[in-house]
């Protein structure tokens, strides 16, 4: 226990260094939600025009930035004050908001705590750094500004529930969850699919469908608290137009590295291509790296990717999850697949921002602590995504401090992964079989002695080189060659390369998932 | 695998704790991997702290020790070294002056030109006077940063090696804990990085002297030693025991004439290249040193935890005594309270005696001597913390009332939160030692036990009242007062409790001596 004290002390020290970093529009997004929801009757939360950061999460968020702006006056009522805090960054505002979000983090250190209970002490151990630790969150949550970690705990807490059998508890905590941020809503296929065969079916058709009632009712009565309200104010279209803009494009103004980097990039060298060799292709009106998307096509060639063309490719991709998923639902597995969920909406989802691997890597933590081949993978995955989050903080005051963050993230990976899975010689594997008696035996059995070793494989460093050629290219090299020309080049190369770590990720996980025997 | 189930077993028979066992995944790769994690941890607090506010920001006309830093840079580098140190139309030595030794003048220059690369207005001559840009901040901190890094770390690791190398029963959790205790210590953070200075640098050569002479190259030693009093005069606090060890020492060689000899020629060496550009001119040398005392700011500045200021309340030495009589007051008191460690270690030198001497003498003179600052506390840190192993409690302690004697100034520079932060992780990480459990303090009596509660509360309330109570208008500064009062009577337990260290130590040199004869 006081382990575990220790380490949200440490993580909590840091986050309050760096309460005077960089911080995005989104603090200003937050803190004028605090206002809207101070200073407004709830009919006009989602009507409100008084600045360009309407509210656009669902109600729970709204209830949420309600509550924290009791606290808010106590401080300075000028947080909270609807037009004069626009755009107010005094150093009360600033600490009272960090501090919003580092208090939240509980929630997460919550669950955190309930799924690592359960696990050998280091194991234990690792999971805590893997999330409590985690440079990814510091980055987003305490310098960029969002409540991710909140969040995210809600998530680990309903897969604790799942995992220790407790669906119905897991089921109505994802559905608050949804009431807080629609985004996690690419999971809901897996928890529909999951649910409904391991609590409701295979018990007899009255008791089924019994489960299924109280399951459904749970869910129902969370969506009611959430959504009541303005149901009953006749709002709830306005509503759900606030929190789905589908006009915002396909991609965002930095690409998250996804798949349709690619297909941008395909678009771009078939133009050029077909241009070479004489058709005449028309310039798209508008670009993707001018920053705002309207309604033109942004493809020379390739045809136009609609919102539905994105959701039929997230759910095609999920499918053999959702076949898995059916077939042997396993809570040990639930994990797995939900982080192979939100990778699949990442990857072929609608307007993806690059924070959104967030969802993938968090819950990805609790299947690494628990097979040698997930922590192999655990490791590029969250490496590469902390990466892509580095054009998030662009000035130049925050750069040691992100590369710090990941390097050291990745250097107590590596060590805490090496002391997991033991490094045993494969000369002393012979003499281990035999002398070792106990507990090792259990852990040799699941493998030969070379096979258990932490080490990433030549393809994987290979990589990583390639991440550091990339990251001195674009941040010292590509200044130095081509000064100004060019900007967009260096987030281009971060994003392409990325793109191919999470597109490999993405690969492994649907090998892994429908490729496991158990 | 064998071989680390049979080091797991050793090291559960010795120390049966689960402490150990959590710590295990951070140090079963041995010492370099956690010597890396916790060196990026320390870079990572200190581009933090980094990211707050400085002394003097945004409070013209004389700023604070950030404007003083830049300045020095602004003048080292547009005028030549001959002109540094004295008052012309160019260089106001009324206007932070430069009263550093030379070394300091060079690193300003190096920095300065690190900083006219990036942004030259930052360190143009007039212009730049109370610079305080985004990005002139931003480039003054990475000097800060990458000093720490270059110089300070690189001699931490050569003083933990040779510190614990070949040592018996030598444990990677000692080792890591210790690396922490010298990574992140609050105070030295707080200051260089905080409040804007260039400890790592002096105190970084000071490290790597003290693991030069554990390594017994003592001819090193005196030339590291060299640089850090060429690079801060405050160096000077460790020089009687830096003395006393290496003649101690020379004494018991066959010819201690030549050694000393020797040891003199490096000094004298390493002093005329530092001063080289001096050194035409017997004027010229004088000017510096003249700058480099400055006697007329008193024999105490603000509210420093040191005899002079606790005993003022009582005796004004200001009014009773010149400024004449109060130097040589305070000259005989420093002497004669370093003395005996002097002699100490003159009479034995030893290793551990050395670092004792280290603080005991940096602590006379803290405590007596002339001009004494507040951040002066940073030079008995240092030997404390290169002491914390043996001495784990010794160190706590004056880590404690360092940060209490430093929180008026540092709360002044808007430092409050990485202060509280700082000593949270201070806490953190000193209570990770393995066998924390069987500290002495644990052992001792429940009266002295009792004592440190009280001592630690008074702090604690005192914090609390400086940062919420507005002070009497007769007193304004009667919180300062009340805390440098329980710094000092702390500080002086300990001077005291360390000196009996030192020539406890001293017994066991002279018993040992008496058995080897005996045998």
């Amino acid at each position: 226990m006081s382990q575990l004290w220790w380490y949200i002390g440490i993580a909590t020290c840091v986050k309050l260094l760096l309460i005077p970093s960089y911080h995005s529009t989104d603090f200003e997004v937050h803190r004028h939600w605090l206002a809207l929801t101070r200073s407004l009757p709830l009919s006009q939360w989602y009507s409100d025009k008084t600045s360009p950061w309407t509210l656009d999460y669902p109600p729970f968020f709204a209830f949420f930035e309600r509550f924290l702006s009791l606290f808010a006056p106590l401080v300075d009522p000028k947080i909270v004050h609807l037009h004069d805090g626009l755009n107010y960054t005094a150093p009360t505002a600033v600490y009272f908001q960090r501090a919003t979000v580092i208090v939240s983090d509980f929630c997460l250190f919550y669950a955190v705590h309930r799924l690592g209970r359960n696990l050998g002490p280091m194991a234990r151990n690792l999971i805590w750094i893997l999330v409590a630790w985690s440079p990814m969150l510091v980055i987003v949550d305490h310098m960029h500004f969002q409540y991710n970690g909140f969040l995210l705990g809600l998530l680990l807490l309903s897969i604790s529930f799942l995992m220790e059998g407790r669906d119905l508890a897991g089921g109505f905590v994802f559905a608050i969850l949804l009431c807080f941020k629609h985004l996690f809503a690419v999971a809901a296929p897996v928890y529909f699919v999951y649910l409904l065969r391991h609590y409701c079916w295979g018990r007899g058709i009255v008791r089924g469908f019994w489960q299924l009632f109280v399951m459904g009712t749970a869910v129902l009565a969370v969506f009611a608290a959430a959504y009541g309200p303005f149901v009953y104010q006749g709002q709830i279209q306005l509503v759900l137009r606030q929190m789905f803009p589908f006009g915002r494009g396909l991609c965002h103004a930095y690409w998250a590295p996804n798949f349709w980097v690619f297909y941008i990039l395909l678009d771009k060298v078939l133009a050029f291509m077909l241009r070479k060799l004489g058709f005449s292709i028309e310039a798209p009106m508008a670009s993707f790296t001018g920053g705002l998307v309207g309604d033109m096509s942004p493809f020379a060639v390739l045809p136009l990717v609609t919102p539905l063309t994105t959701f039929v490719m997230v759910l095609l991709a999920l499918s053999p999850c959702l076949i898995r998923a059916w077939n042997k639902p396993q809570r040990k597995s639930i994990s797995r697949w939900v982080a192979y969920a939100y990778t699949c909406g990442f990857l072929f989802g609608w307007h993806v921002h690059e924070k959104a691997s967030l969802h993938f890597v968090i819950p990805f933590a609790i299947v690494a602590v628990q097979s040698l081949e997930d922590a192999k993978h655990y490791f590029l995955l969250s490496i590469v995504s902390c990466y892509s989050l580095f054009p998030l903080l662009y000035e130049a005051q925050e750069y040691p401090i992100k590369v710090l963050l990941l390097l050291l993230h990745s250097l107590l990976m590596w060590l805490g992964f090496s002391a997991l899975y033991g490094q045993i010689e494969p000369a002393e594997e012979a003499v281990i079989a035999k002398k070792v008696d106990g507990p090792y035996e259990a852990r040799i059995s699941q493998g030969s002695a070379r096979k258990r070793e932490f080490k990433m494989g030549s393809v994987s460093r290979i990589y990583f080189f390639g991440l550091v050629i990339v990251e001195v290219y674009g941040q010292f090299l590509h200044p130095y060659l081509l000064s100004n020309k060019l900007p967009f080049v260096p987030l281009m190369m971060i994003s392409t390369y990325c793109a191919v770590g999470i597109m490999y990720s993405w690969i492994w996980q649907l090998r892994q998932i429908v490729g496991s025997v158990s | 695998m064998e071989k680390k189930k049979k080091r797991k077993v050793e090291a559960a028979d010795a120390m049966p704790k689960s402490s150990e066992a959590n710590w295990q995944w951070l140090v079963h790769r041995g010492t370099r991997p956690v010597f890396l994690v916790v060196s990026l941890f320390g870079l990572l607090i200190r581009a933090a702290v980094s990211l707050h506010s400085y002394s003097g920001a945004g409070n013209p006309p004389k700023f604070g020790d950030f404007e003083a830093q830049r300045h020095w840079m602004e003048i080292t580098l547009n005028l030549p070294p001959k002109d540094w140190y004295t008052n012309s139309t160019s260089n106001d030595l009324s206007y932070w002056g430069l009263d550093y030794p030379p070394l300091t003048a060079y690193q300003s220059y190096f920095h300065g030109l690190f900083l006219r690369f990036f942004d030259p207005d930052s360190v143009a001559l007039f212009t730049s006077r109370g610079y305080e840009t985004y990005l002139g901040k931003l480039l003054m901190r990475w000097t800060v940063l990458s000093s720490d890094a270059l110089v300070f770390f690189p001699a931490v690791f050569y003083f933990l090696y040779v510190y614990y190398y070949g040592r018996k029963g030598r444990n990677t959790c000692d080792i890591a804990w210790h690396i922490a205790m010298l990574l992140i210590n609050p105070a030295m953070i707080l200051i260089d990085h905080g409040h804007f200075q260039y400890n790592c640098i002096s105190l970084g050569f000071t490290v790597g002297a003290v693991a030069a002479i554990f390594s017994h190259k003592d001819l090193v030693a005196s030339a590291l030693f060299c640089l850090a009093l060429n690079h801060k005069q405050m160096s000077a606090y460790y020089a009687p025991a830096f003395f006393a060890h290496l003649l101690g020492k020379c004494l018991r060689r066959r010819n201690p004439i030549l050694e000393v000899y020797k040891l003199g020629l490096v000094v004298l060496g390493t002093f005329a290249i530092v001063w080289w550009p001096y050194l035409h001119s017997s004027d010229a040398i004088l000017r510096v040193v003249s700058r480099l005392a400055p006697f007329e700011r008193g024999i105490y500045e603000d509210y420093v935890a040191n005899f002079w200021c606790a005993s003022s309340i009582l005796i004004k030495w200001k009014r009773l005594f010149m400024t004449q009589s109060l130097k040589l007051l305070s000259l005989i008191a420093t002497v004669s309270t370093f003395l005996p460690s002097m002699i100490q270690q003159i009479r034995a030198p030893s290793g551990k005696g050395f670092l004792y001497s280290m603080l005991n003498t940096s602590l006379s003179f803290y405590l007596f001597s002339f001009q004494v600052h507040e951040k002066s506390i940073l030079l008995p840190l240092l030997p404390a913390s290169l002491l914390a192993r043996d001495e784990p409690f010794l160190y706590k302690w004056l880590t404690h009332f360092a940060l209490l004697s430093m929180f008026p100034l540092l709360h002044r520079d808007g430092l409050t939160l990485p202060y509280i932060v700082l000593y949270a992780l201070f806490i953190l990480f000193f209570n990770t030692m393995p066998g924390s459990k069987d500290l002495e303090v644990g052992k001792s009596s429940a009266a002295f036990r009792y004592l440190i509660g009280v001592a630690l509360l008074c702090s604690f309330s005192l914090h609390i009242v400086y940062l919420t109570v507005t002070p009497p208008k007769k007193y304004p500064f009667l919180f300062e007062a009340m805390m440098m009062m329980l710094c000092f009577v702390q500080f002086v337990l300990l001077a005291i409790y360390s000196n009996w260290k030192q020539w406890r130590l001293s017994e066991d040199f002279t018993k040992s001596s008496k058995e080897k004869k005996l045998l």
